[in-house]
């Protein structure tokens, strides 16, 4: 293990998360007003209408995979008596299907940001970034575990990766297990670490708010203007409405 | 019983000249910013006409408001809350910036840096979303006084639903314009479309809002309002719609397009209702009974249990007064002159519109006959199916009775009122022919034709100390502005935050409106700005002084 393993697997992790929350935190703080998707269905709908729920529900699903394949340790699936053999194919089989339209969405995005006119005149700099880096991520995963499965004979990264994954989470991490793992693999991670490192700067801040509450709250939202919590301007300190 | 009050509004279609002067204004204290050039919160559409933005009225097609299900419950016309969250990512029933027109300026700049040339440099038009040439072909108004016209008529979804055999006659008899804004419904679909429960009814005046903050840009209020009266800034990626002019309403002053209306056609005031009956009323199996249902969840503020009820509430005393000398409640129950914009979305407009009757006098006066006159008015009223038929399917879902009953009230008004116009002696009979008195006559007459700023406009202010202060003060001391008595910054003059505009317009266009002489603008407390200079006087410091003798 050497100071370069360190820095990759112990202090980019850490710093990454460490950016992606207080990122968020300091967005939801200052920048309430800039939280959105800044949808652009009104300049093409079409393209959108395919690209956008592949894309998304594509996504949706490998996230899923992930929490699965990372969060969730091998003994326990096995406890619950799924062995190996079932567990690769569900997820291979799976994380292919999804794989592809994740990356088959964004490629009919891409294209449809850089060919349609409004679309491309209302891209940012921030846009192309994110877009690259989450392209980037996406493709080294796919790419990894295409290597692995059919090329190669299979790769179980719920021995190295995932524990590794854990570790970071009890603040014991443990490099070494990392280390090991299959360059492309390593390649992912890293590039998933620069993209959690962006996200709150960027259009995914998104996600965070997906609105579930919509399902269970009543369908015409009242509220006064005593509870406004905003105005044109905050009140000064010493100046807040006594209750 | 759970009284609210609500901000409403009606507009007398009568004396609207179709002038646009409401939409400009209101463009220009509202949506004149990047990202809303196509946006209107005020349009004025000619009707027969496609509207703004194009068929919005054919609900087949763009499923806004409610319908009932199998079970005889309200449900979103797009759908419920899974199918909603299901398509929030390419929202099936978004209309595109072509639905509403592409919005453009013009390459002003050829007309100067052109070289010299024969002919003269023309200054091309470029989209303003792509900044590319662009040939217009289509605007908010591209149909404008074209009421009718072969090409366009067609395909006015209300039309559509008027026979066919009526449409022929119909393209020759009559235009109007319909002036809209947002309704601020009883019962908003848009808010209840929104994901992130983003848009909100105030509980004290029941204005509709879109919380800037919390809009995440899901656009599904787009598709939910059946008005289509909910915009997509798609610059900055969150929902606009129309605010009521809040900041104006809360100090007492009429919205904007009410404001600077031409035809002094608009009346802004408070109706007193049952929020726990909204449900129940929207939901009524027949669409013609809609109307009726509506009617019948707004309270009469001069029954002494609502009184108690409202106070109960909460309400303060100044609104329930407001709300007993209503205009709008007058023209609703009184006179019972005022009918929703297409109650059969089942929303609960709560902005009114007396129908037009200039159409039949028109049609009347054409013919050779008197156009005025009672019995001839009242034969065409019933004659004229075609108006009748299409003003219907406007306001009241397709039942020409309740606007037959309010043309024939408008008839007999001008019949009655001429006759004391030209000093004849009054005609019981014409009032009771409607089942008005003359006294009523005359009193509803002085409404819609000579009522004074005041009558028209009854909006009692905001409470402060109900919210924690006005919304735009944002819970500061109100009094905490420059020339105010916590004024001034530490820095000596300009330091500090700036007087709400609120609060400078308040007393500028207070001093203009009750006093009836040339004012110089500099005597409307603190500084001159433009935003309250009226073109009176010349203020100090906004014209050069040469030549001009320094005032004693
Ligand atoms: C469940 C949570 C999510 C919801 C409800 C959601 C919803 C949306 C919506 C409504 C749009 C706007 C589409 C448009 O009209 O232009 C959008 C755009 C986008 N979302 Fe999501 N999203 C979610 C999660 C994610 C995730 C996890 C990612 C990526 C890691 C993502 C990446 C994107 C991207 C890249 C765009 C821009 C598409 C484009 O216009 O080019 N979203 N999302
Ligand atoms: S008219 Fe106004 S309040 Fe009613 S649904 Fe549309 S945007 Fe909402
Ligand atoms: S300003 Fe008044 S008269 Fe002119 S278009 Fe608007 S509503 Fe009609």
């Amino acid at each position: 293990m050497n100071a370069l393993d360190v820095v990759l697997w112990v202090v980019a992790p850490y710093v990454a998360l460490t950016v992606f929350v207080l990122g968020h935190v300091w967005r939801y703080r200052y920048d309430k007003f800039g939280w959105t998707t800044r949808s652009s269905q009104m300049y093409e709908s079409r393209l959108l209408r395919i690209g956008s729920p592949l894309f998304h529900f594509g996504i949706l699903v490998v996230l899923l995979g992930h929490i699965g394949g990372l969060v969730i340790p091998k003994s326990w699936t096995e406890a619950a008596g799924v062995s190996e053999e079932a567990y690769h194919v569900v997820a291979v089989v799976l994380g292919t299907i999804a794989g592809v339209a994740t990356l088959g969405g964004l490629a009919i995005l891409i294209y449809r940001r850089r060919t349609v006119g409004p679309v491309f005149t209302a891209t940012t700099r921030n846009d192309k970034l994110m877009y690259a880096v989450l392209a980037v991520t996406i493709v080294l995963g796919l790419a990894a575990t295409v290597m692995a499965n059919i090329v190669g004979g299979g790769y179980d990264y719920r021995t190295t990766i995932s524990p590794w994954f854990r570790s970071i989470f009890y603040f014991q991490p443990d490099p070494a297990l990392m280390a090991g793992a299959p360059l492309l693999f390593q390649l992912h991670a890293l590039s998933a670490l620069l993209l959690f490192a962006v996200w709150p700067f960027t259009r995914l801040v998104h996600m965070l708010t997906a609105p579930v509450g919509y399902l269970t709250r009543p369908y015409v939202v009242y509220r006064s203007r005593a509870e406004q919590p905003t105005g044109a301007r905050a009140p000064r300190r010493g100046w807040e409405p006594s209750r | 019983m759970r009284v609210m009050a609500q901000l409403a509004m009606v507009m007398n279609l009568d004396k609207c000249i179709g002038c646009h002067t409401c939409s400009v204004t209101c463009k220009q204290a509202w949506t004149n910013r990047a990202g809303t050039e196509y946006v209107w919160f005020n349009n004025v559409e000619t009707r027969p006409g496609q509207g703004y933005p194009r068929t919005y009225q054919d609900q087949e097609k763009w499923k806004g408001g409610w319908e009932l299900n199998a079970r005889g419950r309200l449900k979103l016309k797009a759908g419920g809350r899974l199918k909603k969250l299901f398509s929030i990512f390419a929202n099936p029933l978004m209309p595109s910036i072509q639905d509403y027109y592409e919005p453009w300026t013009y390459d002003y700049d050829r007309l100067f840096s052109a070289p010299m040339q024969a002919d003269t440099p023309v200054a091309r038009p470029r989209s303003l979303i792509t900044g590319e040439p662009t040939k217009i072909s289509w605007s908010a108004n591209w149909d404008d006084n074209l009421a009718g016209g072969p090409e366009l008529a067609p395909s006015d979804p209300v039309l559509r639903k008027v026979s066919d055999q009526v449409k022929l006659d119909f393209e020759n008899a009559f235009m109007f314009y319909l002036p809209r804004i947002c309704e601020h419904c009883l019962n908003p679909s848009c808010a209840s479309s929104c994901p992130s429960g983003a848009i909100y009814k105030r509980s004290e005046d029941g204005i509709v809002l879109v919380d800037q903050d919390r809009c995440r840009g899901w656009r599904m209020c787009v598709t939910g309002c059946p008005y289509k009266k909910v915009y997509f800034n798609h610059r900055t990626g969150k929902a606009e719609k129309c605010t009521f002019c809040f900041p104006r309403v809360e100090v007492g002053l009429p919205t904007v397009c009410s404001e600077t209306c031409v035809g002094r056609l608009r009346y802004i005031g408070i109706i007193l209702y049952d929020a726990d009956r909204v449900t129940e009323a929207a939901s009524v199996a027949d669409d013609k009974a809609l109307f009726e249902a509506q009617k019948s969840v707004m309270l009469d503020p001069h029954d002494p249990a609502v009184i108690s009820a409202a106070r109960a509430a909460g309400i303060p005393e100044d609104w329930l007064e407001a709300a007993r000398r209503s205009p709008i409640h007058k023209l609703i129950f009184e006179y019972g002159v005022a009918l929703p914009l297409h109650p059969e979305y089942r929303t609960m407009p709560m902005v009114w519109y007396i129908p037009p009757l200039s159409p039949v006098v028109d049609v009347l006066s054409g013919t050779g006959h008197d156009g005025e006159d009672a019995g001839n008015l009242f034969g065409a009223i019933d004659a004229l199916r075609i108006p009748v038929g299409y003003l219907a399917e406007l306001f009241t879902a397709g039942d020409p009775e309740p606007v037959r009953a309010v043309l024939r009230r408008l008839a007999a008004m001008r019949s009655y009122m001429r006759r004391l116009n030209l000093g004849q002696e009054a005609d019981e009979s014409i009032a009771a022919a409607v089942g008005m008195t003359g006294q009523g006559v005359e009193d509803m007459h002085r409404l819609l034709a000579l009522a004074p700023y005041a009558e028209r406009y009854v909006i009692p202010k905001a409470h402060a100390e109900q919210g924690a202060q006005l919304e735009e003060l944002g819970g500061g001391c109100s009094l905490d502005y420059e020339g105010g008595p916590g004024m001034g910054g530490p820095f000596g003059e300009a330091s500090g935050t700036p007087a709400p505009i609120a609060v400078e317009n308040f007393h500028a266009l207070k001093e203009r409106q009750r006093g009836g002489d040339l004012e110089d603008a500099n005597e409307l407390r603190g500084r001159v700005n433009l935003l309250n200079w009226d073109g009176k006087g010349t203020p100090d410091g906004l014209f050069p002084k040469n030549g001009r003798k320094e005032e004693p």
